[in-house]
Parts: C-alpha cells; structure tokens; sequence
C-alpha cells in the first residue's frame, strides 16, 4: 500500500520566520495581520452576506451558458428519475407509517437536488458520511428499493439486521456508512476517514452531509478544525433547508449561516442554491477536484427548504405556516426546475411524464408489498456483532433469553420472526 | 520521628524533578508505589531491557508503528513526545504523517480516531488524563461502541485504541487523578484494560491494537516513572479478558487492577504475617470484558473476597464484581462482599493520604473478613 510522505506546500499555517521586533509587523506566532491603529470591530456581515451560486433560475433557464455543465440527456434524466423516484418512496413510507406498518419515517421533500446532485459529482468509491435526510445520494449510487424497504421494515433482509430504526441505512459496497442518531457525530469521524484515506494515496475523498442545526453541535466544529489543521481531502455539504425540527435558522444561529464559518476554520467555502441540481454539481465537482489534488477540504452550504414535516413524528403546521410551505414546494423545487430543463430540451414531456410515473409507482409499490411479506431477523442477532466475536457474558444471556423464551412463547411475537 | 505518608513522598519528589528517573529504597518511604511481580513472567523469549512504564508503552507502539503502515497515534502534544513521554522519538522515526498533534478537543481526538479506524487505519488516541475524556463520552459510548452492531457488522472501529493517564498521583487533585473505568463499564462493545507494570502494559497495549474491538487502555500515570522491569523489547501479547492469580491463596481473594494491585501486594503480606491469613491475589486487568470465572473460582477456594479501587466506592466497578460473586458463589461466601474504594467525593487535593484506598484501610478490611 503506498503512502503519502510528501505533502503540499503549508497553507493557513504560520510558517516559522525569524523573530524580528525591528518590523513593523506583528510577530506573534498566533497570527500574521498587519498592525491597526484605530478601534474597529468587524461587523458580521449577515445582510449581504456570501452569495448563493446557481446555475439555473427558478423557471429552469440556465442564466450562464459557461457554468451549465452540460451533462449528457442520459445523465439529466437519470437525475430526474432518481429525485422522482426518491419523492414516490417517500410518500409511500411515509403513508406507510401513518398506517402502522412502520414504526417511524423521514421524508426529503425539497432536498432531493442537493442528494443527486451531489452524489453524481462523485466517485463510488468515495465514502459518504451521512446524517438521515440524505436517502437520495444512496439511492443515486443504486441502493435497491427493497433495500431501502428492508431496513424501514427492519426485515430479514435488512444489511443492518433489523438493530436501528428507519432511515437508519448503510452499505459497505457503496460506501455509504451506516447511519446514527445523534447528530454531528460523523463530522470529526469523516475527518479521520478522510486522514487515512489520504494516507493511502488513493485519489478518493470523503463526503461529509449534515444540517444546520447539526451544525451547531461541538462535534462539527471539532470536524471542521481538525479537517483543516490535519488537511484531509474532504467535503463538508451542509443541508441548510431551514429547519431543525421546529428551531428556524434564526433561532439556531446568528451569523451568515453555515459558509460563512469555513473561512474562520481555514476551510474553502461557498454557499450554493441547493435546490439547483447543477450548482449543486458543478461545487460538489470541483471541490472534490481540488480536494483530492491538494489535500484540503471544503465546505459547501447548500441552501434549500425542508417542505416535509421533520419526521412522522412531527406535524410542521404546529410552528410554520402552509402558505410558506406551498411557495417551496410550487415556486422554487429542484424536480420542476429540472424538469422545465429538460422540457426546454425536448428531453421530457407529458407522456414521459405520465409513463415514468406509473412505472415509478410500480417499482415502490412492489417493493413495498415484498417488504411487508417478509419477515423478521431471527432473534439471535439481537445478540451478534457487540463485538467482533461472541463473548461469554453474551453468549450466557443469549441462552438464558431462548430459555425464557421457550417457557413463555405465547406471549412473544415468534411467529413474525426468522427460526 | 513520623515518617511520610506515600502521597506525600510523591508529592514532594514529583514537584522536584521532572527529568531524572525516581528511585525508590526502603529506607526513603514507607510505601512503595510498585512492587515488582516475584515470579518469572514469562510473556515472550526474546531480548529485554529495563524500561518503566511510559518506555514500555513507548516499546509498543514503536513496535506498533514499525509493524504497520497504517498506523498512526494522534493527540495533544504527543509529536514532541508527549506530556508523560509516551510518545518520545516516534515522529522523528516514523515520520509527522504519522504521529502528529491534533487541536485541542478531546471529542474531535476520538471521532477522528473512530473514523480513522473505520476506513482502515489502525488509530491509536492519546487522551492527555483520563480526567478529560468526557467530552469523548458520546463519541465512545454512542459511536465507536455500537459501530458494529448497528451497522449490521459492514463497518466497525475495532482498529481504535484510546490511551489514556489514569488515577492518583499524590498531588493530582480533582482533574489530575480520576479513574473513569467504570463510565464505561456499562457500555457493551468497547473494551476497557488496565495494566500493573511495564510488562503487563506493552503486552496488553499490544493485544489492546491489534484485537477488533475499540480498547480504551489507562495507563497509571503514577507508575510511569515508578514502575521498571524487564521488558522484551520485541512485540508480544498478554491476552485481554483474562485476569491473572498473581498469588494463590487459601482464606481470602483480593482483587484490584492498576495501582492498587501493588498496595494489596503488601496488604497479603500484612495479612500473611499479623493474621496468619493466605490471601489469593488476582490482577483483573480487562475490566471490560472481566474475567468472571477465574475471580469466581478464586472465591469458590476462599469464600471472601475483597475489591479495592481508588474510584468511588458507589458504582464503582467493585459493585459489578461484587453482584456477580453474589450470584454465582453465594453460599461459598463466609462474609459479605468487601469493597475498599474511594470515598463518595471528587479527589481531593490536600486530602489525597486520607482518600486513597490504603493498605490501612485494606487490612483492616481484611481483619473484619476473617473475624465475621
């Protein structure tokens, strides 16, 4: 395995210069401005603050013809399936566990742009550290439907075996660690992923998606900190759509959002329209570009707009109003900007239109009946991969657990379970 | 004329010196913070060298480091060498891509080192005092222990291991002394191993690397410099999980790990000599997971058995060995359950000679056992 033993030149770290109080310029080791002589505070600068890229307007019109990637009809449209497809399966969880089928759901109305089109701007063999609102760039990579399925139903065929709630997914083959709960975590995590990613010499980079209320957890300014300091090739795409559950981003933050922090970590930054797929493409390109070339990282804020409630245990009228919603979900959504791109090319139509989405409804729809058919992980893997092999205590109250449950078999749910 | 207490002694020699290695005779305390073990520990064949703990350490991970390109250790200050010394000499070796500082932020060190482990590197994290790793508690707890299981075993972070300085040092106070071990005792899927000299401690740090379960291994920093014996100076492993007999003995088990294993060394030979009482001595070691049978077994023998740790005494890891030998062995017991431990106080500062766990405290402890 070939590593690293040469690295690029310093950058944001303070070179060593010689001591010289005969300069006039500071020479403390902690920081190299010049000198100022009158009282002035920096202002954050919230009202005009770092500008929002985007590559097409709100009606799906490219506004500079030398950002539009010009990505192929075959890729274009495979973008619109893959959101479409996303937002058919959402609605179909999220119904299903309005009907008691599964215990728990997260949509990603609104955010399906900044999944595919970031997850498109990326290599598959990049790793992806997740925080739950991200299903589309694991479905972008070709996760299976009743994959997805299996784990909502935490069924026999789950790859996590039925351990975590839904939304919870992960699969090692395409590179997208499993998810967990509690938030932020994964920053400082894809950090250290990335660190030794580097080290490997493999031209891959590590992909990193939180929101803005993660955001302001201490785990993601350690993430941000160390990722600059220790300069791993990584991305940082934070989801800025508005929301943490019922906290609105002015109750969550007071500063130019999300972006506007990367410089103070030495990190290259930019804000993107989020709910434009080829900006989102384009930034997410580049900085992977640039991050693997020269071992640094890069944040991108993609802003957009969480039109579904946070989760199916949250009702979002109790805190915003509908008109507000609606403007999202009718003025300024990545699948119709999208699809009036692809229109204005006589790449899409209504009958494309009306044929996708009976056969898109299909796949979810037979997916889903699947799911619902199979059943449950045998319960012994409720006791498997604590560690990397069975020890005693386990093992000792594994058996106790059967026993028991021989004894009193009528009061547990055997017959929905694996033998 | 009085003589010093151990806490004092060290107080006093430690504010003195930081360079030169401390030598201890009879005659200068009255206590001796390590007694080294009187049989052969015959851990491995090869060449030896006399190495206290923080060189056996340093041995280990050199070994580590020499043995596996995707190793690398990581922390506050452990590039110049580290605060306790842990670490002299391995950047300049092994190169700064792979010893190297990080910020500030001990939950920043251990999620770095989880994702680290987790994409294949094996992750070696210096928490500078046990007294600190709290803020590495949810990165532990709810990350690097469940990163198998709720993956469905397609990832893991067996390749991290925490090191961390731990317990009383005579002079370390509240935030310079703690032992947290039993934090995390109650957290299935890491492991927890704490070693009693030089060559228990690059054994199982060396076990602690290489095993595929995320390891947090304490180090007692008061037997860094106190601590000197034989080391083999290749790589080789003392098994986790196993705790060892390091007496046997017919009237009463005493179990400890760390420091503390030192002072019931002398406490079996206060007992042997003033009570005529053979004390059967065990070393426990990995604390998670503990060796049930082998201290189960002992009190089988013995029917009394004691547990000594500097951490307060409630919820201390004595009440999990203690509920257990309960189970297992109660109609063996000839007494209850004894555990000497920490007061229920953060550790004192001025108040160390009165807090510790002594071997006072322990023998008396042991009088009351055999005359129940």
């Amino acid at each position: 395995m070939a590593h690293i033993t040469s690295k690029p030149k310093q950058r944001g770290a303070l070179r060593q210069q010689p001591f010289d109080s005969s300069a006039e310029k500071p020479q403390f080791p902690g920081a190299s401005a010049e000198f100022i002589d009158h009282l002035e505070f920096i202002q954050p600068n919230v009202i005009s603050g770092i500008p929002v890229y985007r590559v097409m307007d709100r009606q799906g019109q490219i506004i500079n013809p030398s950002e539009d990637p010009k990505l192929s009809k075959e890729m274009v449209l495979n973008f619109y399936q893959k959101m479409t497809l996303l937002n058919t399966m959402d609605r179909i969880l999220y119904e299903s566990q309005r009907q008691g089928r599964i215990s728990f759901y997260m949509t990603n109305y609104g955010e399906e742009g900044t999944h595919i089109g970031s997850a498109a701007a990326l290599e598959p063999t990049d790793l992806v550290f997740g925080q739950y609102r991200e299903a589309g760039v694991l479905m972008y990579r070709g996760f299976p439907l009743d994959l997805f399925m299996a784990q909502c139903y935490a069924n026999a065929d789950d790859l996590g075996k039925g351990r975590q709630m839904p939304v919870h997914y992960g699969c090692k083959d395409l590179n997208f660690v499993t998810i967990s709960s509690p938030l932020a975590t994964q920053l400082p995590q894809a950090a250290g992923a990335a660190y030794a990613v580097k080290r490997e010499n493999s031209n891959r980079v590590v992909v990193c998606y939180f929101g803005e209320g993660a955001a302001s957890e201490g785990d993601a300014h350690a993430g941000f900190n160390f990722s600059a300091t220790l300069e791993c090739p990584l991305i940082f795409f934070c989801r800025n759509n508005g929301y943490a559950i019922s906290t609105p981003t002015n109750e969550q933050y007071r500063g130019d959002g999300i972006a506007a922090r990367g410089p103070g970590y030495g990190l290259m930054s930019i804000r993107v329209d989020g709910n434009d797929v080829f900006a989102v493409y384009n930034a997410t390109k580049e900085a992977r570009r640039r991050a693997v070339a020269e071992n640094q990282p890069f944040l991108i804020e993609a802003m957009t707009y969480r039109i579904g409630h946070h989760s199916t245990s949250d009702d979002s009228s109790a805190y915003r109003s509908v008109d507000e919603v609606n403007y999202w979900d009718k003025q300024d959504h990545p699948i119709s900007r999208l699809r009036h791109y692809m229109t204005a090319r006589d790449w899409w139509g209504e009958d494309e239109e009306k044929a996708w989405r009976k056969q898109s409804r299909k796949l979810v729809m037979e997916a889903f009946e699947r799911a619902e058919r199979r059943l449950k992980p045998n319960p012994e893997l409720l006791f498997t991969d604590v560690y990397d092999e069975m020890i005693p205590p386990i093992a000792k109250q594994r058996d106790a657990m059967w026993r028991h449950i021989q004894q009193y078999k009528e009061h547990y749910p055997l017959d929905l379970y694996e033998k | 004329r009085m003589t010093m207490s151990r806490a004092l002694m060290h107080f006093n020699a430690a504010s003195r010196a930081t360079n030169p290695p401390l030598t201890f005779t009879g005659t200068e305390i009255e206590e001796q913070v390590f007694i080294a073990d009187t049989h052969c520990m015959n851990v491995s064949a090869g060449p030896t060298q006399k190495m206290n703990l923080f060189q056996s350490v340093t041995s280990a991970l050199d070994n580590t480091l020499a043995g596996d390109p995707t190793a690398v250790i990581f922390g506050e200050d452990v590039a110049f060498g580290g605060v306790f010394r842990c670490t002299v000499g391995l950047r300049d070796k092994y190169g700064k891509d792979r010893v190297f500082n990080t910020p500030l932020c001990e939950q920043g060190i251990v999620g770095f080192g989880i994702g680290a482990a987790a994409a294949g590197a094996t992750a070696i994290a210096e928490i500078q005092f046990a007294d600190y790793i709290y803020p590495a508690f949810d990165q532990i707890v709810n990350e690097a222990a469940k990163y198998r299981y709720r993956s469905g075993n397609m990832f893991d972070c067996g390749k991290l291991t925490i090191r961390a300085p731990w317990g009383c040092v005579g002079h370390g106070s509240i935030y310079h002394s703690q032992c947290p071990e039993a934090f995390f005792t109650h957290c299935p899927g890491i492991k927890i191993v704490v070693p009693r000299g030089p060559v228990q401690a690059k054994g199982l740090l060396l076990s602690c690397i290489a095993d595929q379960n995320p390891c947090i291994f304490f180090e007692p920093k008061i037997l860094y410099r106190a601590a000197v014996e034989q080391v083999p100076t290749e790589a080789y492993q003392i098994p986790l999980s196993q705790a060892e007999v390091l007496q046997e003995g017919s009237d009463l088990t005493l179990v400890a790990w760390g420091t503390q294993v030192h002072v019931l060394k002398e406490v079996a030979a206060m007992a042997q000599e003033k009570l005529g009482v053979s004390c059967e001595l065990i070393d426990l070691r990995t604390i998670l997971p503990w060796d049930t049978e082998t201290v189960c077994k002992s009190v089988v023998k013995t029917g009394r058995l004691l547990i000594s740790h500097e951490a307060p005494v409630t919820g201390g890891f004595a009440a999990e060995i203690s509920s257990t030998v309960q189970e297992e062995c109660f109609l063996n017991l000839e007494a209850p359950i004894s555990r000497v431990c920490g007061y229920d106080t953060p550790f004192p500062h001025i108040f160390e000679p009165f807090y510790i766990p002594d071997k006072w405290k322990c023998f008396e402890a042991v009088k009351r056992m055999i005359n129940y």
